[in-house]
């Protein structure tokens, strides 16, 4: 409990000392108009000072996680290679300068990649979630799109249902059925407003019929298939390579780019959908495009790596603790912490038992202490 | 010029139960418009009406000459502010990023200068310039609801609609707040429609009042017309005595000690008023 309390003591100490308001004397002769602007501009730089830290804290991740493997490099040849790489300045000649960037590049680069690409659609998709449902409790998942994901890939993997052959039949598959449930909310907004209630309600049962006939696949299936689907399931990131990091990126980052540009729209709806509608926004259209998009991010992550929990549910209320709730602030802080909270699991799990464990079980075992620190530490009522 | 509501034939249920049915109404007139009536009347669904956060079953509204169906909610925003009744914030921002929100429909995706400014001289005005920085969570009701006027002014509208806005506050800023508001009616040339439960507040400082009632428009016009004894026997089923104090009707209740549940008239006649008029 002591360390708890710490934990809370040095948070609040932190955004103290980042946040000058509490110190802002007014000048002579200000007057209230420039004094609460003197005031929004220090709280919005200590918000930016919290950005600045975590893009600082994203770099040194990179560079220590690729450092880690079997063949030796230092962070600062990371670096290096990374930039000659970009620049094309590498020195054919030099074995030493080839063999880094083989490591770097072709070995290490793709997980890496995908680690940063998951955190940010699934933080951003999470943090976009937990402001369009008004819930704290909301995710990327909670509309069943894990269980669709898993029915989908259970589907290609034990009875060979799959519309493409080969390795993308499964991805294609997860996706199509991941997006089942957000296909049926919108058919369902054609006669029936869709409210959070509903959305998260409709989710569930769902993922309960989806459930069922996974169950019933799993049972029927041969142990191989089943074993094979139970690894995919726990989510991972190890397979990726750099023929499926554009889908992936181009997912995660688009993604993250459309949910951004509705983050003004996501603070009013804050405020209850009658205040919305009285600001001019169309709260059924925005849910459902809301809704679309954060399925589409979520469906296109899990279905190429299983499904990866709590980062989407965690690093919104993280981000919130340092930055507040105003979504264009917290939307990219929350996608900048998903993506250093994804590459802290991949080093602590390498650290622990090596490359092999599935970054999925990593991320629910940190990531559920830490949500209940949170939770029992958090002073103010920031939901 | 003044952004006229007009409200035709309006009438709203909600499923089986029908609320009200053929209001007509006209605000031509700039000025403080109160909206008096028993609990669950439907004053909170008339303001929903007028500016689209609900559709209403029958009739039409319309805004400065265009019907409200055919305003988009954007166009809407930009003539008419909405304040609630209560805060409905899940994840709370600070009290001066929750007044800026009322400048979504006016401002861009980032935060001017400008903005800052009116949010804070409606801060000012609601006397809670210090509270800017304060998280919305940390706050009472009654600073809730001041933080809220003050985002309903922040967004500069033609009508100001306010549902009522000094339910949660002492008697002293429930006096200042309705003076407040009179004033913006009459220094912006603007149609300010008030909710109000307090009869002697209403009476002492809107332009116009409007009681409704089993659902119609009981009585309509300047305070001495509309609070009477008779209507407040009426409606409230209330026994009092209306003196004239300013020129304004003061009501003095007669408290019947044995008062009892359900002899309020509204629920006298409810049944009966929505059995005949049922969808």
């Amino acid at each position: 409990m002591r360390y708890v309390m710490n934990f809370r003591g040095i948070i609040e100490n932190i955004k103290g000392r980042a946040s000058l308001s509490k110190t802002l004397v007014r000048a002579e002769g200000e007057s209230d108009e420039e004094f609460v602007y003197r005031e929004y501009k220090v709280a919005r730089r200590s918000k930016l000072l919290f950005i600045f830290f975590f893009v600082l804290l994203f770099f040194i991740l990179v560079g220590y996680k690729i450092t880690l493997g079997e063949y030796d490099i230092s962070f600062g040849d990371v670096y290096a290679t990374i930039w000659k790489h970009i620049t094309g300045t590498l020195d054919p000649s030099s074995a030493k300068e080839m063999m880094d960037d083989n490591v770097v590049w072709q070995q290490r680069m793709p997980r890496v990649l995908t680690a940063i690409l998951v955190g940010i659609g699934l933080a951003a998709a999470g943090s976009a979630m937990q402001s369009m449902m008004k819930n704290p409790l909301a995710d990327p998942y909670t509309t069943g799109i894990s269980s669709g994901a898993l029915f989908g890939a259970t589907l290609a993997m034990t009875v060979g249902l799959y519309i493409v052959g080969g390795y993308y039949g499964r991805v294609l598959n997860a996706f199509i059925f991941a997006l089942v449930p957000a296909i049926f909310i919108v058919m369902l907004s054609r006669w029936k407003k869709p409210s959070p209630a509903m959305m998260i309600l409709v989710g569930i049962a769902i993922m309960y019929i989806f459930n069922a006939f996974q169950s019933y696949m799993m049972l029927r299936a041969d142990p191989n298939s089943a074993s094979a689907v139970f690894t995919w399931s726990v989510g991972s990131i190890g397979m990726t390579t750099w023929d499926q990091l554009p889908i992936i990126a181009v997912i995660s980052i688009m993604g993250f780019a459309a949910l951004f540009l509705m983050t003004r729209t996501l603070n009013a709806l804050n405020s209850g959908d009658a205040y919305a509608k009285s600001l001019g926004i169309n709260v059924d259209r925005v849910r459902i495009i809301c809704l679309i998009l954060i399925s589409v991010v979520a469906a296109g992550i899990v279905s190429f790596t299983g499904i990866i929990g709590f980062i989407g549910l965690v690093s919104p209320h993280i981000a919130r603790i340092f930055v507040g709730s105003d979504n264009r602030i917290l939307l990219p802080s929350s996608a900048l912490l998903g993506a250093c909270m994804m590459l802290i699991c991949d080093i602590v799990g390498f650290l622990i038992i090596g490359a092999t464990l599935q970054i999925g079980i990593v991320t629910a075992m940190i990531g559920g202490p830490i949500f209940m620190i949170i939770l029992i530490a958090q002073q103010k009522e920031v939901w | 010029m003044v952004t006229e509501i007009r409200a035709s034939n309006l009438g709203v249920c909600y499923g089986d139960i029908r609320i009200w049915k053929d209001i007509n109404l006209e605000i031509t007139e700039p000025g403080l418009v109160g909206i008096l009536g028993p609990n669950g009347v439907g004053k909170s669904t008339f303001m929903y009406t007028l500016n689209k956060i609900l559709e209403p079953t029958e009739g039409d509204v319309t805004i400065g000459g265009k019907n409200v169906k055919e305003l988009d909610y954007k166009d809407l925003a930009k003539i008419m502010a909405y304040v609630p009744q209560q805060s409905n914030e899940t994840f709370a921002m600070s009290v001066l990023d929750t007044v800026l929100m009322g400048r979504y429909p006016i401002s861009g995706f980032t935060t001017a200068e400008e903005d800052v400014k009116v949010a804070t001289r409606c801060l000012k005005m609601m006397g809670i310039t210090d509270l800017a920085m304060r998280n919305f969570n940390e706050l009472s009701a009654g600073q809730h609801q001041k933080v809220m006027i003050a985002r309903g002014l922040a967004q500069e509208p033609q009508i100001l609609m306010l549902d009522e806005p000094t339910a949660n506050l002492d008697i002293y800023h429930q006096i200042y707040v309705m003076k407040l508001l009179r004033d913006i009616a009459k220094e912006k040339n603007i149609i300010v429609l008030v909710i109000c439960h307090d009869l002697n507040v209403a009476s002492r400082f809107a332009d116009r009042l409007i009681l409704l009632s089993r659902g119609k428009i009981v009585a309509d016009g300047p305070s001495k017309d509309v609070i009477t004894a008779e209507n407040i026997k009426q409606v409230y089923n209330m026994d009092s005595e209306v003196l004239m104090v300013d020129d304004r009707p003061y009501v003095i209740y007669h408290v019947d000690e044995s008062i009892e549940m359900g002899q309020d008239t509204r629920y006298v006649n409810a049944t009966e008023f929505q059995k005949k008029e049922h969808k």
